[in-house]
């Protein structure tokens, strides 16, 4: 093990006790700490009684939470895969009409908060939407003479989550796809692979990691959705904790709940881990050279284009049209005055969040891999539950330690100078970008990672004996070789934070509300068409940053520059 | 090294510096408001556009400043309890009378006495020490398929669990509070054991599993999936006010049905608030709840949300005028949270999902 950490760590860093960087050693482990909170207050809840709740739900419910949310679980990771990987590998390595434009338009999807796209499209398919009755019109059936999918299922939440999370797979491992060094495919080609075997046995294992890192990110995101399952009416567990919390009025069997998905999350992690124990996915070879793109013709360009169309129709295109009609119909009903504000509101929040989860993003890998020692790597774990973890209760437990804080110091002003200093961080914008950085590090975390885990550690020994410093290191090398891993970090977050609404709505302060608030607030109502106008602002407000997002990552591949 | 130590000491300057500015905005914001006008800081479970519009009819004739933040009740109900002594919040606002006694229940209120209060709201509507005041009124109704069902068949909640409507009924989560306060009124009149083999009997009867919203189920009625279902009144007249697709067709097919005449009424359920435990403003807070309940306010509510005025001598809604007159239940509402987690419990063992 020993030798193995001596193998990622420069060297000069892993006596860190003498290292003079100790200071910052310290700041980093309190903020670790204190990032943590949130997530180490719902594991602290598994000590409290709830009150004969358990029993209760063991007799009754608990098994079909674990049901639901394992065939969600199964049902979203397969379909991400199926529709994330390959359209990655085909606009990456082929050619074909439209290629270019797919590239960027099946990261589209991202921009539609999942309980929106469910919505659109219960508004579309349920039993009294446009199509069925025009079925029975049409035909002059009845309800029931005719087979039609029932959207409100487990299988339409599998849909609907896997059509606006596959972009988080198409992202990372589109990223792995571009940075794989070109040599490593010509020696699978000279080697007798063909194209299709070159997918399968090298690209993609190579890119495992990438691919890995998006698969946790919809699986965490699944796990944490409870906007989709309550209004589909599927069981899951995030249904439980709600239910359990507000139905029962236990809020400590409801954090317990979240305990126990944090643990299973955790297994999942720690089982991916182990699995691919010492493998190491860095490149060998710094050989880069403009990828020569394999031209389709017949009926595999016929066969690429579908693949790649279907998820941008189903995921972005016939929601979005959806929302324009509805947006049409009811433009004369919503109050369009406060739109500016919302949308300022909102992204304001969320180019904060992802600036600020950026930074630590970068702060918090990068000191692992300086110093891979237990408390960095469990702090890394723990820090990355975050995701995973349903708004509400990231919220909860968020307040909890805020109230906490400002009441004890109000109580002491108090006893001491007889000045009340009231709530001075719960409530404000602080306490819910806290939240959002709770939430979303993960998603920065994991980014950076993908990208810092694929540069060498000899370059970092370069680095070194060139007499650069760990954080000139960082800057100097690293950043410029991850740019495209940065921004992606940065932009994902952004995107998520516009996206968020129950942090958002229990954290905010007096008078402020965002755009995904007013959307909630009317859907909630049953307003569905109301609430179009502001759900299609944040799918525009989304749809830059991810348009943005694509584009650079064409870009990030090292020696794009290059003419061969 | 030195380039780290030198940004961490930035860093810390930056902190200080930061925080010294955010004292004095402190400070600023204090002094601000000892100088400022009446203010009242509302937690609402009831959405901007519908509380809105009349807080700020209340402003402009008063100068009484309000505060909002919106949210699901129980969020802000824990926001409350966690926020403690120092929370802002002077009003707890919302729209089902269980949240209001859970509140009542974890210590968050304040007994308020006020004359006004307690001469407009009839006592079944409010708590008996004042913790919490009724403001407007809504019933859980049964709709009907006007072309397949003879509203003479129907009669009371209970009998929905006859078998004769098996396949019939479409109904929404018990995951909502308004299932499960009607459930718990059920069991304060007849009992856990009676309620639960009712709660079974109606979900045997159920078309599909429960889903969507109330006007999910009003649009599957309309699409013939089923032809009973239950309902708020308001979500029904909000459908036969709308000019958005299909939603006024779709509800001129089902017709209301208020069941329990010759018994103990329809059910009923309130939109409310209650001055918290915490309030600053307190004679401000009751100001305006008192606000809430004058002629103006109610016939606001009437005619925008379409719910019953709390305040006798208020016409309802045209709309709701045209379902003809009806007995409502008398139930001190306070039962309805006494039995809330007994109803839940009730529900998932019958698989009401």
């Amino acid at each position: 093990m020993n030798k193995l950490l001596a193998d990622r760590a420069p060297r000069g860093a892993s006596s860190f006790l003498t290292s003079p960087v100790r200071l910052s050693t310290i700041a980093i482990a309190a903020l670790c700490l204190l990032l943590s909170i949130p997530v180490l207050t719902v594991f602290w809840s598994i000590t409290n009684s709830s009150d004969g709740v358990w029993q209760h739900l063991v007799d009754t419910l608990l098994f079909d939470y674990v049901r639901d949310s394992a065939l969600l679980m199964l049902g979203v990771g397969v379909s991400v895969l199926v529709l994330g990987v390959l359209p990655a590998w085909l606009v990456t390595m082929t050619k074909f009409p439209g290629s270019r434009i797919l590239e960027w338009a099946l990261v589209l999807p991202l921009a539609i908060p999942a309980y929106i796209i469910a919505y659109t499209y219960t508004g579309l398919l349920d039993v009294g939407g446009p199509m069925q009755v025009m079925i029975r019109d049409t035909f002059e059936l009845r309800y029931g003479d005719y087979w039609f999918p029932q959207i409100r299922s487990l299988g339409g939440a599998i849909a609907m989550l896997s059509l606006v999370l596959y972009p988080y797979v198409y992202l990372l491992s589109r990223m792995a796809f571009l940075e794989q060094s070109i040599c490593v495919l010509e020696v699978s080609r000279t080697l007798g692979a063909s194209p299709t075997k070159a997918f399968f046995r090298v690209a993609v294992p190579l890119a495992r990691p990438a691919i890995i890192a998006g698969l946790s990110l919809v699986l965490m995101e699944t796990l944490a959705d409870y906007g989709t399952v309550q209004y589909f009416g599927v069981s899951a567990f995030t249904t439980g904790i709600f239910r359990t919390w507000f139905g029962l009025g236990s809020s400590v069997a409801a954090a317990q709940l979240s305990a126990l998905l944090l643990l299973f999350i955790m297994t999942l992690v720690l089982a991916e881990q182990w699995s691919r124990r010492q493998s190491r996915y860095h490149h060998t070879s710094n050989k880069y050279s403009r990828l020569p793109k394999i031209k389709l013709r017949g009926w595999k360009l016929t066969g690429a284009l579908i693949y790649c169309v279907l998820p941008v129709l189903a995921g972005f295109l016939i929601p979005f049209v959806q929302l324009c009609l509805w947006t049409l119909e009811t433009w004369d009903l919503v109050d369009r005055q406060g739109f500016i504000v919302l949308a300022y509101n909102s992204l304001r929040l969320a180019a904060t969040a992802a600036l600020i989860a950026l930074f630590l993003g970068v702060l918090i890998v990068y000191s692992r891999r300086l110093r891979p020692d237990m408390f960095m790597r469990g702090a890394f774990r723990i820090l990355g539950l975050g995701y995973a973890i349903p708004g509400t209760v990231i919220a909860v437990g968020v307040l909890i330690p805020f109230a906490w804080f400002d009441n004890t110091i109000d109580a002491w002003m108090r006893e001491n100078f007889s000045i009340s200093t009231g709530l001075m961080f719960s409530g404000t914008l602080i306490a819910l970008v806290f939240a959002y950085i709770v939430r979303f590090l993960p998603v920065a975390m994991n980014t950076v990672d993908a990208g810092m885990g694929k540069i060498k550690p000899s370059m970092d020994d370069v680095g070194r004996s060139m007499g650069l410093g760990s954080f000139a290191i960082l800057r100097r090398i690293h950043a410029p070789i991850m740019r495209g891993s940065l921004l992606t970090a940065a932009l994902l977050v952004f995107v998520d934070v516009l996206k968020e609404l129950p942090a958002t709505l229990i954290l905010r302060p007096f008078n402020f509300n965002t755009l995904a608030i007013r959307t909630y607030e009317l859907a909630n109502q049953e307003r569905l068409a109301e609430a179009a106008s502001s759900a299609l602002m944040i799918v525009l407000a989304g749809i830059i940053p991810v348009i943005i997002l694509s584009y650079t990552i064409s870009r990030s591949r090292p020696g794009n520059d290059i003419r061969t | 090294m030195g380039s780290s130590r030198f940004t961490i000491k930035k860093v810390a300057k930056d902190l200080v510096k930061n925080s010294l500015i955010g004292s004095a905005v402190l400070l600023l914001i204090t002094a601000a408001s000892i100088t400022a006008a009446a203010e009242v800081n509302i937690y609402s479970a009831r959405e901007e556009n519908l509380i809105k519009p009349i807080l700020d009819r209340y402003t402009a004739q008063t100068g009484t400043k309000i505060n909002l933040v919106t949210g699901g009740a129980d969020e802000l109900i824990k926001r409350l309890e966690l926020e403690g002594v120092n929370s802002p919040a002077d009003l707890l606002l919302t729209v089902d009378v269980g949240r209001l006694l859970r509140a009542k229940d974890a210590d968050l209120l304040q007994p308020v006495d006020s004359d006004i209060l307690e001469d407009v709201i009839p006592v079944q509507y409010r708590d008996s020490n004042g913790y919490w005041f009724g403001v407007s009124l809504r019933s859980r109704v049964i709709v009907y398929d006007k072309a397949r069902v003879d509203p003479a068949q129907l009669s009371t909640y209970e009998a929905l669990a006859d078998p004769k409507w098996k396949g019939k009924i479409c109904v929404r989560s018990s995951t909502n509070i308004y299932n499960q306060s009607l459930t718990a009124a059920m069991v304060s009149h007849n009992g856990v054991e009676v309620t639960e083999q009712w709660a079974r009997g109606l979900v045997a009867n159920l078309a599909r599993n429960p889903q969507g919203g109330d006007r999910d189920q009003i649009n599957a009625i309309a699409a013939g999936q089923c032809e009973l279902a239950l309902v708020n009144t308001y979500y029904l007249a909000g459908m036969l006010k709308s000019t958005v697709g299909n939603d006024k067709s779709t509800a001129e097919s089902v017709g209301v049905f208020w069941p329990n005449q010759q018994g103990r009424g329809a059910h009923i359920n309130i939109s409310g608030a209650g001055v918290t435990k915490s309030a600053k403003n307190t004679e401000a807070a009751i100001e305006l709840l008192e606000f809430m309940v004058s002629e103006e306010a109610q016939q606001w509510y009437a005619d925008v949300n379409d719910e019953f005025p709390v305040r006798a001598g208020i016409a309802a809604s045209e709309i709701l005028q045209s379902w003809g007159e009806f007995k409502a239940d008398n139930i001190p509402l306070e039962q309805l949270g006494i039995h809330n987690a007994d109803a839940v419990r009730l529900m998932d063992r019958a698989g009401w999902k």
